[in-house]
């Protein structure tokens, strides 16, 4: 039965339209200098795929002594997300999309990341802070995101997902809201924690959920998203996402000359980054090609996560499965450099990408017209 | 009647996107079933020339897109 019928307004300008974006492009960076400023490892204030796989260390998946934390600001966007959802009415349970494969995706997504050194997000942050080994990085995400965009035209999905009870949809956020209360009642005892090393590098757990609260609201509200920037400027011509993407970077930019941090764009001697580009732009085309298909970032993941959705859920389980299987096996790349082992992993990656791409684009049948 | 509920985004857009390139009607009816799908398709509709009318039902939202 209808509820409510509304003509939608007149065309609005370009800001009044994109307000919001720019608002949550600029809130991710200032988190990102301030989370650093706060103790958080450099160029790292806010990443999602490095905070994923401190978390699974901090579970024990993997015994990586210098990546274990169980970082609140992951389950800040998660929460963020679900109360914003909550307040919006747009909180559904719901899931049912191809499970196994979003698993699967999501732990290549993570497998590519690490071996670049970081997610999306990370890598802009980089860029604001003057590592050109992240532009090369940006360089193989686009390429990445060319590729899963030629057959998402060709008709590429995962499928329909299906209307959930709401306690499927809150399953996720409840299990991270429990870990995060056993942490805050000095229960964490019950999980890894780096003594040295990136994972020792944290701010205080209360200015990092709360961050982590701002930005999943925000993007929530604004769909905020890494990889829609590119996406939508090339399918849709539509620039609103990709302009929140320079927000990040300007706005870390300018943070960082303003705290005198900034000390002009190198390759060389930047924290927490190698500089093989081959394997730096080829890890970013898997994180690329990977979310294109899962339709989304890591962290349009997550606050997808909290809206009720348990596929996204399921691929933010497989990204931290997937640095489960980074560190324990040798894929994931240090300061160092990349490995053997993750080389093979990232060939892999983009052989299973494509034959998964494939599959999906050309054996569907005319599903979606009534 | 192009049904996407169930897709994620941009599916619903490129599902709306493939319609009017094809066959560019006058008018289309669009059910999608989350408030991001709606954003996006009545953009897309909206610089593609169409008024958009949304219908919020039980679980999902009607689009109506007129030229």
């Amino acid at each position: 039965m209808a509820k409510k019928t509304k003509q939608t307004p007149e065309k609005t300008s370009w800001l009044g339209q994109n307000w919001l974006l720019l608002l949550t492009g600029f809130l991710v960076g200032a988190a990102a200098i301030v989370l650093n400023l706060l103790g958080n490892p450099g160029n790292m204030g806010f990443c999602i795929a490095c905070f994923e796989r401190d978390i699974a260390g901090a579970l024990g998946l993997h015994s990586a002594a210098p990546v274990q934390y169980f970082r609140p600001e992951i389950v800040g966007i998660v929460l963020g997300s679900l109360l914003m959802a909550l307040a919006r009415k747009e909180f559904r349970g719901k899931g049912g999309s191809a499970p196994a494969l979003r698993f699967g995706l999501g732990a290549l997504v993570m497998i590519g990341a690490l071996v670049f050194l970081g997610c999306p997000l990370r890598m802009v942050i980089r860029i604001g802070g003057g590592d050109l080994n992240a532009v090369v990085g940006l360089l193989g995400f686009i390429a990445g995101i060319l590729m899963g965009l030629v057959f998402l035209k060709k008709g590429f999905n995962l499928g329909r997902a299906y209307k959930q009870s709401p306690l499927e949809g809150l399953a996720f956020p409840g299990a991270l809201l429990l870990a995060f209360l056993l942490c805050v009642t000095g229960l964490c005892g019950l999980f890894r924690s780096s003594a040295a090393g990136p994972g020792s590098l944290r701010a205080p757990w209360y200015a990092a959920i709360l961050a982590g609260l701002l930005v999943g609201a925000l993007a929530q509200r604004s769909r905020f998203c890494m990889v829609g920037g590119v996406r939508d400027a090339v399918m849709f011509r539509e620039f609103g996402l990709i302009s929140a993407f320079g927000m990040v970077i300007l706005t870390v930019l300018l943070g960082n000359v303003i705290l005198k941090k900034f000390t002009g764009f190198s390759f060389a001697g930047q924290p927490v980054a190698h500089s093989d580009g081959l394997w730096n732009f080829l890890g970013m085309s898997v994180v690329g090609w990977g979310s294109v298909l899962l339709g989304g970032c890591p962290l349009r993941q997550l606050v997808l996560a909290g809206e009720g959705n348990s596929d996204s859920a399921v691929t933010v389980l497989g990204m931290i499965f997937g640095a489960a299987l980074s560190h324990n096996f040798k894929l994931a790349s240090s300061g160092d450099g990349s490995t053997p082992n993750g080389h093979i992993a990232v060939i892999g990656a983009l052989a299973i990408l494509l034959l998964v791409s494939l599959v999906l684009s050309f054996a569907k049948g005319k599903e979606g017209k009534k | 009647m192009i049904d996407a509920t169930g897709y994620s985004c941009p599916t619903p857009v490129l599902m709306v996107q493939k319609e009017v390139k094809a066959r560019s009607p006058k008018s289309l009816e669009v059910l999608v079933d989350n408030q991001c799908a709606v954003e996006n398709v009545t953009r897309f509709a909206r610089n593609n020339g169409y008024a958009v009318a949304v219908t919020e039902r039980e679980d999902d939202f009607l689009l109506k897109l007129e030229k």
